[in-house]
């Protein structure tokens, strides 16, 4: 296998607050290649907003990276200096948010935003730059670019304005992109269109991509591997055909369980009873186990690592070969 | 965005004519000017002619009507005291309280911004927290105190400045200057911060809390992410934007800092029109007072409407649903 794009291993985040240190992230690790799509699923609080976030370094106090390592390419960028890091935002790793109607400056019209990322990470002239917006606007699909390049935000549609981001997120060529929901505010029939969009750039330029949402469909329509997100670690991680049909972890197999079917219609939706545990309240051992059916003793004093399964990792003590031992 | 422009002028005469109706009312209901301006020994014949001659006698509709018409020419009637036209004297008066007026504003505009977005930037360096402990200080103390402490400071201690008075000035035209003498720019720096520390008090705490609204908004998420540099960020994205609420509450202010320059005006015996119109309350010069109501009413309702054009122009968001709406 050749390099990843993207490496992370063991990463943490904590979250200092005056009454005690909050760990968002705890010991999270994953790879993604050249052209590979990874979907991060999970609740909301998982902490699959986080890990983005701390990729592209803007853990804004008082949270920061408190272990592990980052690698683009190669190279470390977790820690860098402010500078540095500046660099590789927006070059390197372009980032698209949730929500396109907030993402853009209101007061600047949408090419002298292009532009201005465009000249912040290359040394095109002005008039090049905008040339290159245009391309990028027509690449993005925004009809009659020329003409749209001088419009303000609020002229564009949601989608539209998320095609924009997208221009944005793009422009200086990276070598990963960050989606972090990036259908979530958009309507239904406008999401697989901006999906089909983000899924074809990174097929055109080779880029890899984490696909950050909570939307299954879009994992099973979009993505090469899939991580599955819990409490801030990651439960389960494999090729996405595998999780979808045959998850292992079972809070995986309760979430692929509560994604309606069209064949199935009269069965009730399986439910995962409970919810997930409040950051400040981790239980000690598997975050799942007051919600597992299937916990055992093990499960609520040792924390399960990563474990093999074919293609798929899972972590989760029913996997382990010698599961009652250390209990 | 025509049609919107002409409906705000056309609420702002409806403005104008409602103040005008007030400041005619004063007239009526200030007392009788003429025993003002007698003394005891002056004759009923004697007094009854200053009522005519100054229309005191005509029926209240005509001295309306007449006041009326003479108002939209600029032409306020003849001081009781002075026994000038109160427009020339309003005149003569303005540039002096204009200029103090807009180096007050100026002052405050540029001192506040830039403290302002310091303190948002640099929250936790001591430099801010001394910005917002002053902040406290020139929203709390009122001005003729701070005037009078500069004066005794500056003037009396260590006699760098004048106490009081415009320095020399130079004539163009109608136009009476002092920027342009030394003696003009000493005389105007105590009355200038004194009138403007209210509003850069105002002005630095607004633009602390926008920017850091702004600090907060997804775009400024989104443009680090882009890799912008830090001064583009500060500098272009988040201050453009915090300066959309401050355009319009400093330009507001502009029209306060003219009525607030009275008090300023009379610490320093500043030669404004705020001075004539505490001189005219004074003497019950009820003309002085009335134009002095209507003039400061159209400066008001002048700048509101100004201000709200330069929103829409600042603001592109805001010219589109101007041009929907109307």
């Amino acid at each position: 296998m050749t390099q990843p794009v993207l490496s992370v291993r063991n990463l943490e985040v904590e979250f200092v607050t005056r009454r005690a240190t909050l760990r968002a992230i705890n010991g999270v690790s994953f790879d993604i290649a050249k052209g590979e799509v990874l979907g991060v699923v999970g609740e909301s609080g998982a902490g699959k907003s986080v890990t983005g976030l701390a990729v592209i370094g803007l853990i804004d106090p008082p949270g920061r990276i408190s272990a592990g390592e980052i690698e683009l390419s190669g190279t470390r960028i977790d820690h860098l200096p402010l500078e540095e890091i500046r660099r590789v935002r927006g070059k390197r790793i372009g980032m698209i948010f949730q929500d396109p109607l907030t993402s853009l400056n209101p007061l600047y019209r949408i090419g002298d935003q292009i532009i201005e990322t465009i000249r912040t990470h290359t040394s095109l002239s002005e008039s090049a730059a905008r040339r290159r917006a245009i391309d990028l606007l027509a690449e993005v699909g925004i009809p009659a670019p020329e003409r749209r390049i001088d419009g303000y935000p609020h002229e564009f549609s949601g989608g539209m304005r998320q095609r924009v981001v997208i221009a944005l997120a793009i422009c200086a060529e990276p070598e990963l992109i960050i989606a972090d929901e990036p259908t979530t505010a958009l309507d239904v029939s406008v999401q697989a269109q901006i999906i089909a969009l983000i899924k074809r750039l990174g097929r055109d330029h080779g880029t890899a991509v984490m696909l950050v949402t909570h939307d299954m469909g879009v994992i099973a329509e979009t993505c090469d591997r899939v991580a599955v997100m819990y409490s801030g670690r990651i439960a389960e991680i494999g090729p996405v055909q595998e999780v979808v049909r045959n998850p292992l972890h079972p809070y995986a197999r309760g979430l692929m369980g509560a994604i309606p079917t069209l064949a199935g219609e009269d069965k009730r939706l399986v439910q995962i009873p409970g919810s997930m545990p409040r950051l400040s309240a981790i239980p000690p051992g598997c975050p799942f186990n007051p919600r597992c059916a299937f916990a055992f003793d093990r499960c609520r004093v040792e924390r399960p690592e990563p474990i093999r399964q074919g293609t798929q990792s899972v972590a989760c003590h029913l996997f382990d070969p010698a599961k009652e031992t250390a209990a | 965005m025509l049609a919107f422009t002409l409906r705000r002028l056309l609420q702002a005469i409806g403005v104008m004519l409602a103040v005008g109706v007030i400041a005619f009312a004063m007239f009526r209901f200030a007392g009788d000017p003429v025993n003002q301006m007698v003394s005891i020994d002056t004759s009923a014949a004697q007094r009854a002619e200053i009522r005519h001659s100054l229309g005191l006698d005509d029926p209240v509709l005509v001295q309306f009507g007449r006041y009326f018409i003479n108002a939209l020419q600029f032409k306020f009637g003849v001081s009781y005291q002075f026994r000038l036209p109160v427009s020339s004297l309003l005149a003569e008066r303005l540039p002096a309280t204009l200029e103090l007026a807009i180096c007050a504003t100026l002052l405050a505009m540029v001192a506040g911004i830039l403290m302002g977005v310091y303190s948002a930037l640099r929250r936790d360096t001591i430099l801010a927290r001394l910005f917002q402990a002053i902040s406290l200080i020139g929203i709390s103390l009122p001005t003729f105190l701070i005037g009078i402490l500069l004066i005794y400071l500056f003037a009396v201690t260590l006699g760098w400045l004048p106490s009081f008075g415009r320095g020399e000035v130079v004539k163009l035209g109608w136009w009476s200057t002092g920027l342009l003498t030394v003696s003009g720019w000493k005389a105007i720096i105590m009355p200038a911060i004194t009138l403007g520390l209210f509003q850069m008090t105002l002005i630095m705490r607004l633009v602390r809390a926008e920017m850091l609204e702004v600090l907060r908004t997804d775009y400024i998420r989104f443009a680090r992410a882009r890799g912008l540099t830090t001064r583009a960020i500060h500098f272009g994205h988040a201050l453009k934007n915090t300066l959309v609420p401050v355009i319009t509450v400093a330009g507001l202010q502009f029209g306060s800092v003219i009525a607030f320059s009275i008090i300023t005006e009379t610490v320093f015996q500043w030669p404004g029109m705020g001075l004539l119109f505490v001189q005219a309350v004074q003497n019950v010069d009820i003309p002085i007072m009335a134009a002095y109501l209507l003039m400061v009413s159209l400066i008001f309702v002048t700048i509101n409407l100004v201000v709200d054009i330069l929103y829409t122009v600042v603001d592109p968001r805001l010219r589109s649903t101007v041009s929907r709406a109307t």
